[in-house]
C-alpha cells in the first residue's frame, strides 16, 4: 500500500486549536458531473483524487468516443462505447487507495433534490447553459431560509468550468450568497441559428447548405426511413454532407466538407487536453481551498484565453437584484390586458435574463389549476395553441394574477406576477 | 496498432479544427525533451502526449520516491503495480505517458542534465523544444547557453507551493497564422481596388427593383454612399462622431419608402448603418508589420536568411509595387444579408483579388530567393498574404540577460512593485529560493526567509508573503502543477506549430488568489 506523501502548503499548526487535516477530507463527499459529450474531461476525479478528496460521485449520460481521446486521459482506445462515468470510476478506484468513486450512468435531471442534498460540493464540467442552469436551480431549491435569513448549512458550493478551444473559464457559486448563474446570463453569447428564410432560399455560406440538406431535406426525403438524424453516424453525415455539396453547386458555394458538415450537423465546438487541463486545475484548487478553509475561494469568476500569449481575469460577478433562479423576488410581467398570451411567451423566450428555450404556463382560475400553453406534449399544445392568440383578459387574467412557469432551465417552476399597464 | 489515417482524423478530430492538418504534421514531426518527471513535468508531457507529438524524451537521474508518488498523476497509476520505490522515475514516467496514446514514441535518458551538459552538450541539439521543471538556477543558465547557441527553444518551468513559473527563452519565434481573436475585416472601402470599383459601379440603387434592393449586401450600400459623401465633401471620409452619425443618417436615407411615407424593412440597410465604423476604417498597415518591414533581418536578406524573413521581405516588396502602399487583400468578407448571387460575386471580387495579390507575392518570393540562390520548399504564399496583417516575431531574451547584473531589467522589475497586488514578488520570491538553494542545497524553511532575500540584493519591505513561500518548502501540489501543466503545453505547441503567438517571456500564476501576470524580464 502506498501512503500519499506530503501534500500541502498548509501548516495544520499554524490554526488555533490545530485541525485534523485527514479527517477534514474524509468527510468531504464530491460530487462531479459532467453530462454530454464535452470538451471537459477535467472533473477527472484524477485531479481531485489526487489532492486527497476520498468519496466522489460522478454523473455522466454520456458513452466515450473515439475523439474524445485527444484530451479525456482517463479513458482509452479499448473503452469505447463504454459509459464514461463507469471507465472514469474504475480507472480511479483501481488506482488510488482509498478513494472512492460512484459511477452514475444518467442525466443530471434524472436525480431529485434527495440525491444532491447528500454532497458537501458539486462540481461542473456541462456541455450546455441549460444544464448548468438546472443544476443551479436545483442548489437554490435546497436552501432554507428562517424568518428570511439563509441557514448557511444548507448552501451547497458550485463549481462551475467549462472550454471552448483555447478559452475557458472557471467560477464559484455560493447559492443564495453570490452571484448565481442566472445573474450572470447576460455574459453567455447567444447561440447562433441561421434564419430560416436564409436557408430555405439565400443560402451564401457552406453552412447555410449544410443546414438545409439537416433540417429541410432530411425530414423530407427520409433517406434512413424513419431515423432522425445521428450526428454520430458517418453514413447519416455522408448523406447530409453529399446534399449540402449539390446544394452549394446550385449556387456556386464553395467550402463544403464533410469536416464542416460534422462540426455544423454536431454543434461540434473544438478542444484540446491543455486548455481542459488548467481550467479542471483551477477549479480542483478551488474545492480544495472550499473544503479546507485554508485559502479564501476565487471571488467569484475566472476567465482564461491563451490565443496570444496566456491572458486570465478574474473579477467578482454580481447578483441580480431580482433574478429569476436566486432573488426569491417574485418575477414582475408588466403587459397591457389587451396584450396577447403569444407576448408573454415570446417575452419569457427572448428576454435577455430569462432566455426560456420552452416554456409551459398554467395559472389558478376559480380555484382550478389551468394550463394556458405547454409545448412539449402535442396533445396539450394543440389543444392550448388557440389561447396564444387570445388576450390575457380574454383567458379570464386579472392584474397581479400569478403564473407558475416550467421551463428546462429550471428545475422549479417559476412564479410570474402579472401587472396590466392599462 | 498504428492508427489508420482515418481513426487518427477522427481521434484529433477537436483539434484539427484547431490547428489544421498542417499543424498537426508539425506536431507529428516534434521531438520534445522534458527534463525531471516531477507532477508539473509529466501534467506537461501528458498534454503534448495526447494531442499527438512525435516523440518525446524524459531525462531525469532521480528515483521514485514516496513523495514523488503522491503527487504525481502518472507515477501512481504505475507503481500500485510493482512495489514502489525502487524504480528510476525517467522510465516510471515514461511507460505510463506512452499508454496514453500509441502514436507517440516515447524515449528516457537516465541521467541527470548536468552530467549530459558535462559528457554530451551536443545531445539537446536534436530537440525541437526542451523543457526544463524544477530545475536549480545554475542547470538553468547552462542549458540556456547551450540551447541557446543551437537555437533550440528552452522552457523552464517551476510549480513551488500555491505558485505557477514559466520562462520561455527563444531568439527568434516567427508566426504566420496568429489567428488573432477580433481581427478587423479587410474590406479597401476607403481605397476600392479597380475590380471593387468596377463591381461597385455596376450596381444603381436607385433603378433596382424591391427585392433587389432589400437583398444588396451592405458593403455596396456603404460604398455607393460614400462616394456621393465624398463627392460633396472634398473628398473628405466622416472622421469623427458627428460626421459618421451624419453619414449614417444618409444612410438610413436610401431606405426605401411606402407609399405612405413609412420606411420599408431594410435590413440590409440597418446592417450597413451599424457596420459604418467598421467599414471606414483606414486601409494601413499595423504597425507590428511596419516595424517588421523595418527591420534589418528583413532588408539585407542573404542566403543565411531564413524563410520566414525571406517571405516577408516579398510582401514589403509587394506593398512597395503592386499594394500602392497596402498589404495584399485578405479575401474574405463577413457573411451579410442578401441574395445568394450577389454575395457570392461580392465575395469573389475580394477572392480574386487575393488571389492576385498572393501571386505578386509568390514572384517577389521567386526573385529573392534567386537572388541569394535558396530555395524555400513550403512556401504557401497564399496564407501568407491572407495572414499579412498578422505577422509576429516573438523574441525572448537569454536567461544569462535576465540574471546578469548589467543587464538585469530593473525597471520592469521596480515599476511593477509599485503596485502591491503584482505578481512580480513571487518572482523575487523564487529567485531568492533558487539562491537560497545554490548556496545551502536545500530548500528555505522559515527562519531562513531573511537571508533568502539578502541574497539577491534586493531591497524590499519583507512582504508578508515571504512566510508562506517557505512553508510551503518546495512543494508541488497538484492543482498547480497541473495548471502549469496545461499552459506549458500550450505555449510548446505554439512553438511547435508556429500558429498562434507564445507569451514573452515570463508567466507566473497564483494559485492562492487565480491571478496570473506576464513578465518581460
Amino acid at each position: 500500500m502506498v501512503r500519499f506523501g506530503s501534500r500541502m502548503a498548509v501548516d495544520g499548526g499554524h490554526r488555533d486549536g490545530g485541525c485534523d487535516w485527514d479527517g477534514r477530507w474524509n468527510h468531504v463527499t464530491k460530487f462531479l458531473e459532467r453530462p454530454g459529450p464535452f470538451t471537459h474531461p477535467d472533473f477527472e476525479p484524477s485531479t481531485e483524487a489526487l489532492s486527497g478528496f476520498r468519496l466522489i460521485h460522478v454523473v455522466d449520460m454520456d458513452t466515450i468516443d473515439l475523439s474524445n481521446l485527444n484530451r479525456q486521459f482517463l479513458f482509452r482506445p479499448k473503452d469505447v462505447g463504454r459509459p464514461k462515468a463507469e471507465v472514469a470510476a474504475d480507472f480511479i478506484n483501481s488506482r488510488i487507495p482509498g478513494c472512492k468513486v460512484v459511477p452514475h450512468f444518467k442525466k443530471i435531471q434524472d436525480f431529485d433534490d434527495s440525491f444532491y442534498r447528500q454532497f458537501h460540493i458539486i462540481v461542473c464540467g456541462l456541455d450546455s447553459i441549460i444544464a448548468r442552469r438546472w443544476m443551479n436551480g436545483m442548489l437554490i431549491s435546497l436552501l432554507s431560509y428562517e424568518d428570511g435569513v439563509l441557514d448557511p448549512s444548507s448552501i451547497i458550493p458550485l463549481i462551475d468550468g467549462g472550454t471552448e478551444g483555447f478559452k475557458g473559464n472557471a467560477r464559484v457559486v455560493l447559492p443564495g450568497m453570490t452571484a448565481c448563474i442566472d445573474c450572470t446570463l447576460e455574459l453567455y453569447p447567444p447561440q447562433i441559428n441561421f434564419p430560416m428564410c436564409t436557408i430555405a432560399s439565400m443560402p451564401r455560406l457552406p453552412e447555410h447548405c449544410i443546414e438545409y440538406a439537416r433540417i429541410l431535406q432530411w425530414p423530407k426525403d427520409k433517406p434512413f426511413g424513419e431515423t432522425s438524424l445521428d450526428g454520430d453516424n458517418p453514413e447519416h453525415i455522408q448523406w447530409v454532407f453529399e446534399r449540402a455539396q449539390e446544394r452549394a453547386a446550385q449556387f456556386n458555394i464553395t467550402g463544403v466538407t464533410y469536416r464542416l458538415t460534422q462540426g455544423v450537423v454536431k454543434r461540434i465546438i473544438p478542444a484540446v487536453a491543455s486548455t481542459n487541463a488548467v481550467i479542471a486545475a483551477a477549479c480542483a484548487t478551488e474545492v480544495f481551498k472550499i473544503a479546507t478553509s485554508a485559502y479564501i475561494p476565487l471571488n467569484n469568476y475566472l476567465v482564461f484565453n491563451d490565443v496570444d500569449g496566456l491572458y486570465t481575469y478574474t473579477f467578482e460577478a454580481e447578483r441580480k437584484e431580482n433574478c429569476s433562479a436566486c432573488s426569491q423576488v417574485p418575477q414582475d410581467l408588466q403587459f397591457p390586458s389587451s396584450a396577447k398570451l403569444q407576448d408573454v411567451l415570446e417575452y419569457l423566450t427572448e428576454n435577455a435574463s430569462l432566455q426560456m428555450k420552452s416554456p409551459a404556463i398554467t395559472t389558478t382560475l376559480e380555484g382550478k389549476n389551468k394550463t394556458l400553453y405547454l409545448q412539449s406534449v402535442k396533445s396539450i399544445e394543440e389543444r392550448t395553441r388557440p389561447n396564444l392568440c387570445k388576450t390575457l383578459k380574454e383567458l379570464g387574467l386579472s392584474d397581479g394574477q400569478e403564473l407558475a412557469v416550467a421551463d428546462v432551465t429550471t428545475p422549479q417552476t417559476v412564479l410570474f406576477k402579472l401587472n396590466f399597464t392599462t | 496498432m498504428a492508427a489508420t489515417k482515418a481513426s487518427k482524423e477522427q481521434k484529433y478530430d477537436r483539434q484539427l479544427r484547431l490547428w489544421g492538418d498542417h499543424g498537426q504534421e508539425s506536431l507529428e514531426s516534434a521531438h520534445v525533451c522534458l527534463i525531471n518527471a516531477t507532477a508539473t513535468g509529466t501534467e506537461i508531457l501528458k498534454n503534448l502526449v495526447l494531442p499527438g507529438i512525435g516523440a518525446f524524451t524524459i531525462v531525469d537521474g532521480h528515483t521514485v520516491s514516496g513523495e514523488d508518488v503522491g503527487n504525481n498523476l502518472n507515477l501512481i497509476f504505475w507503481v500500485l503495480m510493482v512495489d514502489p520505490l525502487d524504480f528510476n522515475r525517467a522510465q516510471a514516467a515514461t511507460e505510463l505517458l506512452q499508454e496514453l496514446n500509441s502514436d507517440v514514441s516515447g524515449n528516457f535518458v537516465e541521467e541527470s542534465p548536468n552530467k549530459l551538459l558535462d559528457n554530451n552538450p551536443e545531445f539537446f541539439n536534436r530537440f525541437t523544444i526542451v523543457i526544463g521543471v524544477q530545475l536549480p538556477e545554475s542547470t538553468c543558465l547552462r542549458l540556456d547557453s547551450v540551447l541557446w547557441s543551437a537555437s533550440v527553444p528552452f522552457l523552464v518551468c517551476k510549480s513551488y507551493g500555491l505558485i505557477g513559473y514559466m520562462r520561455l527563452v527563444v531568439q527568434e519565434h516567427s508566426v504566420i497564422e496568429s489567428h488573432p481573436d477580433n481581427a478587423l475585416e479587410d474590406l479597401r472601402l476607403n481605397q476600392p481596388f479597380a475590380e471593387l470599383k468596377n463591381h461597385i459601379q455596376s450596381y444603381d440603387l436607385d433603378s433596382m427593383d424591391k427585392k433587389d434592393h432589400s437583398h444588396t449586401p451592405w458593403i455596396i450600400i456603404v460604398a455607393k454612399h460614400l462616394e456621393r459623401w465624398l463627392s460633396e465633401h472634398n473628398l473628405q471620409p466622416p472622421k469623427n462622431y458627428k460626421e459618421k452619425e451624419a453619414f449614417r443618417q444618409f444612410i438610413r436615407e436610401g431606405i426605401r419608402k411606402k407609399e405612405n411615407g413609412v420606411p420599408e424593412d431594410e435590413e440590409n440597410f440597418e446592417e450597413a448603418i451599424k457596420n459604418v465604423n467598421t467599414a471606414l476604417n483606414p486601409t494601413k498597415i499595423p504597425s507590428t508589420v511596419e516595424d517588421l518591414f523595418n527591420s534589418e533581418e528583413c532588408n539585407d536578406v542573404t542566403s543565411q536568411t531564413p524563410s520566414f524573413w525571406v517571405m516577408l521581405r516579398a510582401v514589403k516588396e509587394f506593398a512597395l509595387n503592386e499594394g500602392n502602399g497596402s498589404l495584399p487583400v485578405r479575401g474574405t468578407i463577413p457573411d451579410m444579408i442578401a441574395d445568394s448571387q450577389k454575395f457570392i460575386n461580392l465575395q469573389n471580387v475580394y477572392r480574386e483579388k487575393a488571389m492576385q495579390d498572393a501571386a505578386a507575392v509568390s514572384k517577389h518570393v521567386e526573385c529573392l530567393l534567386q537572388s541569394i540562390g535558396k530555395y524555400i520548399a513550403n512556401r504557401r504564399c497564399r496564407c501568407l498574404g491572407k495572414n499579412s496583417s498578422f505577422l509576429r516575431v516573438v523574441r525572448c531574451r537569454s536567461l544569462a540577460e535576465e540574471y546578469s547584473v548589467d543587464t538585469v531589467n530593473k525597471d520592469e522589475i521596480t515599476s511593477s512593485m509599485d503596485n502591491p497586488d503584482s505578481e512580480m514578488v513571487f518572482y523575487l520570491m523564487l529567485r531568492s529560493v533558487d539562491r537560497f538553494y545554490q548556496q545551502h542545497s536545500r530548500y528555505p524553511g522559515k527562519a531562513k526567509v531573511y537571508t533568502a532575500l539578502s541574497l539577491i540584493n534586493v531591497r524590499l519591505c519583507i512582504h508578508p508573503l515571504c512566510y508562506d513561500d517557505c512553508r510551503y518548502g518546495a512543494a508541488e501540489p497538484h492543482t498547480v502543477a497541473a495548471f502549469l501543466g496545461g499552459s506549458a503545453a500550450q505555449e510548446a505547441i505554439k512553438i511547435i506549430s508556429h500558429q498562434f503567438v507564445p507569451f514573452n517571456n515570463t508567466f507566473i500564476y497564483n494559485a492562492m488568489s487565480q491571478t496570473s501576470a506576464t513578465l518581460q524580464l
